[in-house]
């Protein structure tokens, strides 16, 4: 049958690899030269020693963890706008994925407190705004799967997803402007963070963009499972019109 | 009937009607709301010392807390009473149904905080006498009631919407019931409105903001 | 009666899925002024959503719907205006009374003066003595006419009804069989989905049946050319009910 003959042929386009096993290549030398260059390249430092390397993977998940939520804002516009399956696949692989991240994001972020604040959790702006971007994925997440059917799931989702996008920056602010007027007892090594030497800036730089193709690899693999999802939906579709 | 305001008190007028006849949302939230602040009384240790500095929280923490159990209600009986299917088969525009709820969901939690501001003011030991308190209460339930119509018209049709509609609005409401303790905490303590900061027209960028953003929205949100 | 259109009800290459379950494709269906059309089908077989569907409730996926002249994508406001939706709910607050209810919908509708029309639809559903009381005191039967004369409160040109025999009692369907055949004298149209056979046939005009997600069109219309004696027109049914959606 002509479909399955397409599906087994989306795969790999007349001998050339898939976009995915691409990323997933990429991704995966990225990693290790990564995982080289914060333990074996960058400098200790001299305050916080090895533990600050946290900061190597939780700076850059934090910021794709963000970059995630545009994604899927963007995404969750082009499904309200045009209705197609392809945005909402998009949008939910990001989220699926950006909690994770997040999730990920929050947990390093308390790592690195420990050590270096001698405290797990400090009402931050950054750390606070990203708190708050965990409760909006799961928000997300949640209203997708509790929705009477997939297509208002799809649709609510949409709207968390761009009320949720739009909120994100008021919240930061707010905090920003809360935490001057309430000064946290916690400076010091926080603001050293930003002051970084020239390695540590490249390190931080690679790590991040290593980051964003492992962002990108596990939303192509996601969406990959979606496909095949909705290509067996569409063979059941097909089915029920010619009467079962 | 063309035009927005039109439409919006027609169904404004219905739901105080309603409220009226069965008298089901007002009194109960009210009653809801006195439960908080002795509960939140208790649990932070409040004493005549401290009560200045914790008053302003309690009170935003009860109004939240009321909002969206008021809000959930009131969806929920136009669900099942099939109100809604009823507006969408009319010629009335999506829009002007969405700020008719927004409206009718402001007007009544408005209400509800006059019941209790006077007691709040006596069990907290704060002075409610402030043209400015009144404006942040108003700016801050104006915020409540505009994304709070948006995200209880979705939460009344999942599955699970007790616990649905909080899980929405409180991480979206945030920087409003922040902005809105500081500057209660600046207006009872006497402040004018410069002394107020920046906190009023954050709110008021967030409503505005909002204002805008949600009746778009709602319209996809209600139809099938 | 001031429409220009050619027909009342005008849909074509419909087509409606909820997910993966397909509902209504490739349907058309056209009904002409001053005629009643009554469909027949399964379970589950569509009648309620095509209705939903022009009744502007729920947006099809493709094709185009037109009633009283007005593209229901492109203009579903104006067609509102023009449509009077009886469904499986009454859409009735129970806490007001029919009077308040009837109220609230003409101004819903922009009616000027809408008091004497008010009283006009009570009159005509029969249910004048009981407009001051609250509609949960009514009996069903009650309930679905004060629906009814919301249905009928702002004089649209098409009727839609979804198994408006679903508890009626015997007078109410008299009451309803009267409106009805006023309404498509006067030149309006009437689409309504029915159960009871009897019932159906005995209120006229084109029959269909909704299967396989089109409309088979049975019964004495001069597009069908042919005239379908009663009898054969219930077996076609009964055939097609049996046979399933």
């Amino acid at each position: 049958m002509a479909n399955t003959q397409s599906m087994e042929r989306s795969d790999s386009l007349g001998g050339f690899p898939s976009i995915k096993t691409i990323l997933a290549l990429i991704t995966g030398v990225m990693m290790l030269v990564d995982l080289y260059f914060i333990f074996m390249v960058a400098p200790t430092d001299s305050v916080l020693g090895h533990v600050q390397r946290v900061f190597y993977f939780h700076v850059p998940i934090a910021i794709v963890s963000f970059l995630a939520f545009f994604v899927v804002f963007i995404a969750s516009l082009g499904y309200l706008m045009k209705r197609t399956s392809k945005w909402d696949a998009i949008a939910h692989a990001s989220a699926e994925i950006g909690v994770v991240f997040v999730t990920l994001a929050l947990l390093t972020g308390i790592i690195w407190a420990r050590p270096v604040w001698n405290t797990w959790w400090t009402w931050e702006p950054r750390l606070t705004t990203t708190m708050i971007l965990w409760l909006i994925y799961v928000a997300y997440l949640m209203v997708r799967s509790y929705a009477p059917t997939r297509s208002k799931g799809a649709i609510y989702a949409a709207v968390v997803g761009i009320i949720g996008f739009i909120d994100v920056p008021i919240v930061y602010y707010s905090v920003v402007w809360w935490r001057s007027i309430h000064p946290s007892p916690v400076v010091g090594p926080f603001a050293q963070a930003d002051a970084l030497d020239g390695t540590m800036a490249l390190v931080l730089l690679f790590s991040l963009i290593t980051f964003l193709f492992f962002f990108a690899y596990m939303v192509a693999e996601r969406m990959e499972l979606r496909n095949t999802e909705e290509a067996l939906g569409r063979i059941r579709f097909t089915l029920r019109r010619r009467g079962r | 009937m063309s035009g927005l305001f039109g439409p919006m008190m027609v169904i404004f007028w219905k739901d105080v009607l309603l409220e009226l006849r069965s008298r089901d949302l007002v009194v109960s939230v009210v009653v809801f709301g006195l439960l908080v602040v002795v509960v939140f009384n208790f649990a932070l240790n409040n004493t005549p010392g401290r009560s200045e500095e914790l008053a302003p929280g309690i009170l935003w923490a009860a109004f939240a807390f009321a909002a969206v159990l008021s809000m959930n209600r009131a969806f929920v009986r136009d669900q099942e009473q099939g109100g809604l299917e009823g507006l969408l088969i009319s010629p009335v525009s999506r829009d002007a149904i969405f700020l008719g709820k927004a409206l009718t969901s402001l007007i009544f939690m408005l209400l509800v905080e006059a019941a209790l501001l006077p007691i709040y003011a006596v069990m907290l030991d704060f002075s409610a006498l402030s043209w400015y308190l009144m404006l942040t209460i108003f700016l801050g339930t104006l915020g409540f009631a505009v994304v709070g119509t948006l995200f209880s018209a979705m939460a009344v049709q999942t599955r699970s919407r007790e616990i649905m509609l909080p899980v929405l609005f409180f991480p979206v409401l945030l920087p409003v019931i922040i902005a809105a303790v500081e500057a209660t905490t600046r207006a009872v303590g006497g402040e004018t409105f410069i002394g107020l900061g920046r906190w009023l027209p954050l709110i008021g960028v967030f409503d505005a903001l909002f204002l805008v953003v949600c009746p778009w929205i709602f319209s996809f949100v209600v139809e099938e | 009666m001031t429409n220009a259109a050619s027909e009342a009800v005008l849909v074509r290459s419909l087509e409606k899925s909820f997910g993966e379950w397909p509902v209504l494709w490739n349907l058309d269906l056209s009904v002409p002024w001053g005629q009643t059309l009554v469909l027949f089908g399964a379970n589950g077989a569509g009648k309620t959503t095509l209705l939903r569907i022009l009744a502007t409730h729920v947006r099809a996926d493709h094709g185009s719907a037109a009633v009283a002249g007005h593209n229901l994508r492109t203009r579903p406001e104006e067609a509102r205006r023009r449509i009077g939706v009886v469904g499986h709910r009454s859409l009735l607050y129970d806490d007001l009374t029919c009077r308040e209810n009837l109220i609230y919908y003409g101004r819903l509708f922009g009616l000027k003066n809408h008091n004497p029309r008010v009283d006009e639809v009570l009159e005509m559903v029969k249910l004048g003595d009981r407009a001051d009381h609250r509609v949960r005191t009514l009996s069903n039967g009650m309930q679905k006419r004060a629906a009814i004369a919301r249905a009928i409160l702002h004089q649209p040109d098409v009727l839609l009804l979804d198994e408006p025999e679903a508890g009626l009692d015997r007078e109410s369907v008299s009451i309803l069989g009267a409106i009805l055949a006023e309404f498509t004298d006067s030149g309006r149209s009437v689409v309504m989905t029915t159960h009871d056979l009897d019932l159906g046939l005995s209120w006229g005009g084109q029959t269909g049946v909704l299967r396989g997600g089109k409309v088979n069109s049975l019964g004495a219309s001069p597009e069908n050319g042919n005239q379908m004696g009663d009898t054969d027109i219930r077996q076609a049914v009964a055939d097609a009910l049996e046979a399933g959606r």
